[in-house]
Formats: C-alpha cells, structure tokens, sequence
C-alpha cells in the first residue's frame, strides 16, 4: 500500500455548500436536458432476494426505452444485477449499448474470505458483466486496517480483467465524512475507475454532502495525475429534483468534463420513473399519476 | 427604593447584594419591569394576531409562492383582526404538494375499517362541538348574519355525526348481488378512487366545506379542497378542529386562494381521480368539465345553492352526495366452491 494520507473534512461547511448547491432553481428547457441527461446516466437497479429472470427482462427492456410512447428519449447507461442475472441481462440487452453491471464480492456486506469474494468478480466477468460494483470491508476500514482494505481492492480490480471496478464505500456505516474521504482516497490509489456511495441496503444511503466529499476526492486526484475517476450516488436518490441537484453539484464541483455517462451514474430504481412522470408533464403541461407509468 | 433595586434585579443584572455585573451598567429598565412598578400605570397590551396558514399534510403551511390575499376583517367587536388580513393564496405548487400528500395518505386511509373512520368523523364532531362558539363567531365576522351562523354551525356538527354513522353503512346501501345467468355469484362492492379534489362553495362557507368534504373522505378517498374565498379564516379553524381530532395528517387538506386559479389545476392534475367542484362561475365549470375529462376524471361541477339546501338534512347530505366518489368493483365466484 503507497504512503498515503487523506485530508480531514469540514462537516459544517460541506453540507452547508451541499445544500447551497440544492437550491438551484432548474426550469424547462434546462430542466428537460438535466432529466435526459440523467436518464442516460442511470444504473437500473434490481438487487432483491425475490428478483427473477422475468423481472430483469422487463429491467432490461425499459432500460433501453425507458418509454415506449417517446422514443427520443436516452437508454438508461446500465442495468445493475446479481451475478446469477448477468447471463439473462446480457442476452436481454443484445444490441443495445446498454452495459451490465453485477455486484460482486460477497454484496452487500463484504464479509466472506476474499478467495470468495474474488470468485464472485471472476464469475461475474465470466458470465459478461462490462462492470463490476464491488463493495469494501467496512469493518476493516473502521477497524483502521487500511492495508487490507486497500489489498482486497486492489486484487479485485485484477480480477475484473476489462471489467469496469465501482467501488461501494457504504459511507452509511463509516461514521463520518472523514472516514469518507479517506474510503474514498484508498479505493482510487487502489485501482477504482468507480467510487460509490451505497448499496442501497444500508440508510442513510447517498446523501448530497457525502457526495460532495467523494467529488472532492476525485478532483484532488485529477489535480494530481490528471486521471479521471468516475463517481455513483446509488441509494435514496429518488425524485428528479435529486437528480437535478446532485448533476448540479457535480457541474460544479468538477465541471462539464464529468457529466457524461462514463463518469457519472445514478444507481436507482424509482427514480427512472419520477424522471419520467416530470419529463411528461414538461410535455403537456398537465401533473402526471404514477399509476400511468410502467412499475417494472 | 429598596423594592425598585430589587424589581430591576432580572433586567439589570445586578446580583443580590446589589454589585454591578460586567457589562450590564447602564441598562434601561425595560417594558415588562415597568409593568410591576406601582409608580407607572399598566401598558397597553398587544394583541396577538394569528398567521392564517393552510392545512396540508396535517401541517398549517404558508403558500410555496409566499403570495397572499386579501379579507377584510369585519367591524363586528369580537374580531381582533386588523382591517385587513393575509391568508395564502395556493399557487399551482401548492396543489401539487397537496396532491402528493393525498396520494401518499390514501392508501392506509382506505384500509382502515369503515367503522374506524367513522370513530374519526365523530371525533371532530366532538371537537368542533367544544369550539361551537368560536366556529359562531368566526362565521359572523366573516360575513355571517348572527342567525344564520347560528344554525350554521350545528347543523355543521350535525352533518360530521351524520358522516360518521354513514360510514359503516355505505356498503350495505351501495354494494348489490346480482342476479347473473351461469353458476356464479356476482357482487359488486364499492371501494374509493383516491384523491378527490374539492372546490367547496363560496356559501355557506363552513357548512358548504363540510358537506362537500366529508362524505367524499367518509368511504376512504383522501381530498384536496379549496376553501370558500369569502371566508378563509373560518375554513381555517375548521383545520384547526381536524388537527386535533383524530384525523391522519393528509386525508383532508384545505387550501385558502382563488377558484380561478385552483380548480383548473385540480382538473388537469392526473392523480385527482374526481373532482366536485362548486362554482358560481359558469364558464369556469365548463372549463373544470373539459379539463376533468382530458384528464380522465369524475367531474361535477355545480352551481351555488342557497342556504336552505345547505341545512336541509333532506337535501344537504345523504348516500347521494357518497355514491359519485366511489368506484364499483365487480367479482364473480363460482357458485359450489
């Protein structure tokens, strides 16, 4: 593990820039283009214990025409899965540039001795995940023993082979925004082209300032080798207006270069279709019932 | 002088034997000190004016748009109002919030048992009953004749106890078995569509928003309604008298604002699935039916009645005024099974 040593953050000042930031008032034509935008960067996620083969067909089928009735509309940028899923998304997807992404590494805790969990990625891959959305040893992280969490990172990424790496923090159960920051730090020194903020299990779930803290630790990295590192709110981002917010704080935080499906994704299930039911009523001026809009 | 020090000892900071704290030297003896010196006559007291706020989501809100109409308060004694109040005028925002409450409250709402939401309804006639004097004065300052809001006001409880024994009744009014040719039962029973909005009549402004409110929540939609634009304030203490009944918080909510403004918004809205509106304005229920109609929606729009319809119990409630808000579900089951 290099030498590293992560900035400490200012807890009142984020969330206070986070909240500046979620003031914007976006409308019409800038609101459309956000809400596309978004749509185009939307992991759509089904990650239960009751998922079945029928459920992530039609996933599939609405990420790649999120609505029948206005075919202009984006495909989503991915769906996201569990490994027994990936073979079915994939054929579902045929044809389309929509990726699969699956969970691995023993999702959503963590917690199994890492020759499993590097199976579970190898597996993934196997089966033809393009990205892999890997979750860390929280306990590890808490526990300050960074070398291992940093080691399992690393060794996974060797096990995507060309597989994208997303890296879950699960900032939810890391205690504050330093260890945030320092989660963060470590996942892209140890080979992250992803960092995540949840797995959608745990609340809170992404929140704006933890957000904010993750970009700030993508930025710094930019300054200092000029990679890009690419970041995922996943969990609790539910209505457009989130949507709106958090491209906001990405525009601003780093800029245009960023707001591009490669280095941006919501990870969501229902926000896909509150981003929908607003891109309706921009269209005809009317509130829509969500009871018009497809469940699944 | 003895009793002056110690009087001013709070105000002054002085500590009890009479030294000067840091910082504290010079203070003025303030309003409420004065109060308690024999030597000055008592202050004029301020009265406290209320904020008149609207009822959604069990919470009194300003309007989003931070816009305000104007009442005039009355010169009848009892109105401690300045001549003029402020009450919210719902902007297309509001309705939307409104709505999304409703929606957000229907479902548990309908699930609760008839009998239960009528324990509710006569919660509140329990409530307004305690408030029976302010509801009466609110009315006359309002406009009210003293008389009239007299009358006004029982039969407004009246028609709360009236909706809560109705409650576990309308499905055995409502719902039918019929007569199929086949081996099957047929019932049809009645179950609510959801969120109704309610455009209540500019008169009787109490009795008309209870009468066209209640039945509507009776069977288990949620409403959305617009109070009367004449008298917002009495509408207002009527949300005072449902936040403390037993009411769960979005089943009804009460905006304050202008027909004109409101009810083509509720009319267009997809999530409202009926909407009764009462309206003086012909053009504008014309327009609250084409709307109502794009939008696939129940909508019954009416013109204003006097106040003998409004007090009639002949008239002024009844299955009639429950039926229009409900949908009919069908079942057939094999007859033997």
């Amino acid at each position: 593990m290099p030498l590293f040593s992560a900035p400490a953050v200012n807890a009142v000042a984020v969330e206070e820039r986070a909240a500046a930031l979620a003031k914007r008032s976006i409308k019409k034509g800038a609101k459309v283009a956000g809400l596309k935008l978004s749509i185009s960067m939307m992991d759509l996620t089904t990650l239960e214990g009751k998922d079945t083969a029928g459920k992530v067909r039609q996933m599939c089928r609405k990420a790649v025409t999120p609505m029948d009735s206005d075919p202009t509309l984006p495909s989503c940028a991915a769906v996201c899965v569990y490994p027994n899923f990936v073979t079915i998304a994939k054929a579902a997807l045929e044809g389309s540039a929509v990726k699969v992404a699956s969970v691995a590494t023993a999702f959503p805790s963590g917690q199994s001795p890492i020759a499993v969990k590097l199976d579970d990625v190898r597996r993934a891959v196997e089966f033809g995940a393009d990205e892999i959305d890997m979750v860390i040893d929280r306990g590890a992280m808490l526990s300050g023993d960074y070398a291992k969490v940093f080691d399992e990172i690393a060794a996974t990424k060797e096990a995507c082979g060309p597989a994208h790496l997303k890296v879950i923090l699960e900032t939810g159960e890391l205690g504050s925004y330093d260890v945030v920051r320092k989660a963060s730090d470590l996942a892209i020194a140890a080979g992250a082209d992803f960092i995540k903020t949840s797995t959608g299990k745990i609340q809170p779930a992404a929140t704006p300032p933890v957000t904010l803290v993750m970009l700030e630790a993508i930025r710094d990295h930019f300054y200092q080798t000029g990679v890009r590192i690419g970041m995922k709110p996943a969990g609790g981002v539910r209505t457009a207006k989130q949507a709106l917010h958090y491209l906001v704080i990405v525009k601003e935080t780093l800029g245009d270069a960023w707001l591009t499906p490669d280095l941006f994704r919501f990870g969501a299930s229902a926000l896909l279709n509150d981003v929908l039911m607003q891109l309706e009523k921009e269209r005809t001026g009317n509130y829509q019932a969500s009871e018009d809009f497809s469940k699944d | 002088m003895a009793g002056e020090k110690k009087t001013a000892t709070s105000v002054t900071g002085r500590d009890d034997d009479g030294t000067t704290l840091p910082g504290s030297a010079g203070l003025p003896r303030g309003g409420p000190i004065a109060r308690h010196a024999d030597s000055e006559a008592p202050a004029p007291r301020v009265t406290v004016n209320k904020a008149y706020k609207m009822y959604v989501g069990g919470a009194f809100v300003r309007s989003e748009s931070g816009r305000y109409f104007q009442v005039r308060g009355s010169a009848v004694g009892h109105d401690t109002d300045p001549p003029t109040v402020n009450v919210p005028r719902a902007s297309r925002k509001d309705v939307r919030d409104a709505v999304l409450v409703a929606h957000n409250a229907k479902v548990s709402w309908a699930a609760r048992t008839p009998f239960n939401r009528g324990q509710i309804l006569y919660r509140l006639a329990e409530v307004l009953e305690s408030r029976s004097s302010e509801l009466e004065a609110s009315l006359v300052r309002g406009g009210t004749d003293a008389d009239d809001a007299a009358a006004e006001v029982d039969a407004s409880i009246d028609r709360a106890v009236f909706y809560a024994g109705m409650a576990d009744k309308v499905s055995a009014l409502v719902a039918t078995h019929n007569p199929v040719s086949g081996p099957h039962f047929g019932f049809s029973i009645p179950e609510p569509m959801g969120v109704i909005g309610v455009i209540a009549p500019e008169k009787p402004t109490l009795l008309g928003l209870l009468s066209t409110v209640l039945p509507v929540v009776t069977t288990g939609n949620t409403a959305v309604a617009l109070a009367s634009e004449l008298d917002p304030r009495t509408a207002i203490l009527f949300c005072e008298c449902l936040a403390t009944s037993d009411f769960p918080g979005g089943v009804i909510n009460v905006l304050t604002g202008h027909p004109f403004e409101v009810a083509p918004i509720m009319a267009k809205h997809r999530e409202v699935t009926g909407i009764d509106a009462w309206l003086s304005d012909a053009e504008l229920r014309t327009q609250v039916e084409r709307l109502g109609a794009d939008s696939v929606k129940r909508a019954k729009t009416h013109a204003p009645r006097d106040l003998e319809f409004w007090l009639g119990e002949r008239q002024g409630q009844g299955i009639g005024w429950v039926e229009p808000f409900l949908e009919t579900k069908t079942v057939w089951h094999p007859v033997g099974l």
